[in-house]
């Protein structure tokens, strides 16, 4: 039944609707497993009944009335089992309303639920994918490349421990906000990152992880529209997915942002990639505080989408840029990414000098083997290079990018 | 409220000190830690707290047997043990995770943070 309207409403709905109607369950519940049931029940109910009687007026308002319905339905049937069982709900929100606090959308509360600290980072994400995402478990588990049982009891066992260890499903305070908003874009770019970066598995379950963590992204500049943050990593994540379909070639070889074809960029994306970005610019030159990572990092893709060559770019803006990151995050993988650029700005040699004393940090790091590599080579150090482009090869795990460094050392002179 | 039992883990073998470098440091943490309970009583949180003698003076016992056996020391085998703990109330766990970083900060060392049983909880193993 694809294509027919019937299938592009459901398909529609399910992407507009269902963070929405497991978080007003969620709220009125108190109880994410009833939530989640509910929810899927009301979208299967919808795939039977909409070809028979249309489809709704308010898509959204049918689907939360019958999740409603179900859910009322299921705990009746274990009321009846155990009359105690509706008193066992999540610690459920009693607290005042702050005037000063952001927007209390329900699906806020559950991105913040899903989220919150005390879940391990792989649960935040399949919980995150699954409640708010709306993807089934199998979908998370074939993404994520484990069995579908060891995904299943994953999300259980995190389901569990907010309800045992009583996580609040809450906006956090107006004092936690700020922290707890940079956990949460940390799981969607981690999601994000999961279906850009990795090589290994199906490639079209590793668009829908990036597809996803963009719908996240837009969910969440809805929700927090004044958020610099939340902008930064929408501008990012929408920059990298423009420059997808140039970042590998027709054989499966990863191509470098230098020898990518510019034409083959995503314009649409990198308009709204880079309106976020000039939005941002905008809001700090206005006292907005200093811009977060997520906004340095859009702002160096900026640069890079908005010069139509490699040789083009404005690599003193984008040092600038690194220096800032530097100071916000003076970790050795920016320290790495920095260097790289100082290599188009002042050659080579001392880029090497950076990279160098990063050695006992990044050892471990693919990356950090490639850009030695790179400059060894520029330098025409061969025999290093050789050396740096053996140790990439043998720690990374993803074909395209293996075949491009392969081919890179076995151009190497001598 | 929910309650929770917040443990603090130290070195099985102490020093003249407890676990702590030096006699200053000792009392400033117990001075600390005094507060910080104070505190916990004032706002309503304060169930319970103590901490314990070292793991070499515990006895294992197992009662399951026709007759009990008592062994000489802790049961895990470990070089951390439990050194002692507070019982709390608090809203959900948001706060008990602040209350718990209060508590790690005034008695320096790591705290962990479970949750106990509830009526509910027990009610759903029951009839499940």
């Amino acid at each position: 039944m694809t294509d027919t309207p019937v299938a592009e409403a459901i398909t529609r709905a399910h992407h507009d609707e269902w963070a929405r109607v497991v978080a007003t369950l969620a709220r009125r519940f108190g109880d994410l497993d009833v939530a989640e049931e509910a929810t899927a029940d009301a979208y299967v109910t919808a795939v039977e009944r909409w070809p028979l009687d249309g489809i709704p007026a308010n898509p959204g308002g049918w689907l939360t009335t019958t999740a409603t319905r179900k859910a009322i339905d299921r705990l009746r049937r274990e009321a009846r089992r155990d009359a105690k069982h509706q008193a066992g709900l999540m610690v459920s929100d009693d607290a005042p309303v702050e005037p000063a606090g952001p927007v209390q959308d329900d699906r806020l509360r559950l991105i913040f639920t899903c989220c919150h600290p005390a879940l391990g980072m792989p649960a935040r994400m399949a919980l995150t994918l699954r409640l708010v995402g709306g993807l089934t478990v199998a979908e998370i588990a074939r993404a994520f490349l484990v069995a579908e049982p060891t995904m299943a009891q994953r999300i259980t066992r995190a389901k569990a421990k907010i309800t045992a260890a009583h996580i609040p499903y809450r906006v956090p305070s107006a004092e936690d906000i700020h922290e707890r908003l940079a956990g949460v874009l940390a799981v969607v770019y981690l999601v994000f990152n999961e279906g850009y970066l990795t090589g290994a598995g199906d490639r079209s379950l590793r668009t829908e992880l990036t597809d996803e963590a963009i719908r996240l992204a837009r969910l969440l500049r809805t929700l927090l529209p004044q958020d610099g943050e939340v902008a930064g990593l929408l501008a990012l994540m929408l920059l990298a997915e423009a420059r997808r379909a140039a970042r590998v070639s027709r054989s499966g070889e990863l191509v470098t942002l230098a020898e990518q074809d510019r034409g083959a960029w995503d314009r649409g994306l990198i308009a709204e990639g880079h309106a976020l970005v000039r939005e941002r610019i905008a809001a700090v030159a206005a006292g907005n505080g200093p811009p977060g990572r997520y906004q340095l990092l859009a702002a160096i893709s900026a640069v890079h989408t908005a010069a139509p060559s490699a040789r083009d770019t404005d690599w003193s803006q984008i040092v600038a840029l690194y220096d800032r990151l530097v100071a916000v995050d003076g970790s050795p993988i920016v320290r790495l990414n920095r260097a790289v650029a100082v290599a188009e700005l002042d050659g080579p040699g001392p880029a090497l000098a950076e990279v160098d004393r990063l050695t006992e940090a990044l050892d471990g790091y693919h990356p950090f083997h490639v850009a030695r590599a790179d400059l060894l080579r520029r330098l025409t150090r061969s025999a290093e290079a050789r050396l740096a482009y053996d140790r990439a090869i043998a720690l990374t795990g993803n074909p395209a990018e293996r075949a491009h460094l392969t081919r890179r050392r076995d151009q190497l002179a001598g | 409220m929910a309650r929770y039992m917040l443990s603090v883990f130290g070195p099985a073998e102490r020093n003249e000190f407890g676990d702590y470098p030096s006699r200053e440091a000792m009392l400033e943490a117990f001075a600390d830690t005094g507060a910080f309970n104070e505190k916990l009583e004032r706002e309503g949180h304060f169930v319970f707290a103590d901490g314990l003698e070292a793991a070499t003076t515990a006895t294992t016992v197992d009662g399951q047997g026709e007759r009990p056996v008592f062994t000489d020391g802790p049961y895990l085998e470990t070089k951390e043990h439990l050194g002692g703990f507070w019982v709390i109330e608090a809203a959900d766990l948001d706060q008990a995770l602040a209350l718990a970083a209060e508590a790690s900060r005034a008695c320096r060392g790591k705290v962990e943070v479970r949750p106990f049983q509830t009526a509910e909880s027990f009610t759903a193993l029951l009839g499940s």
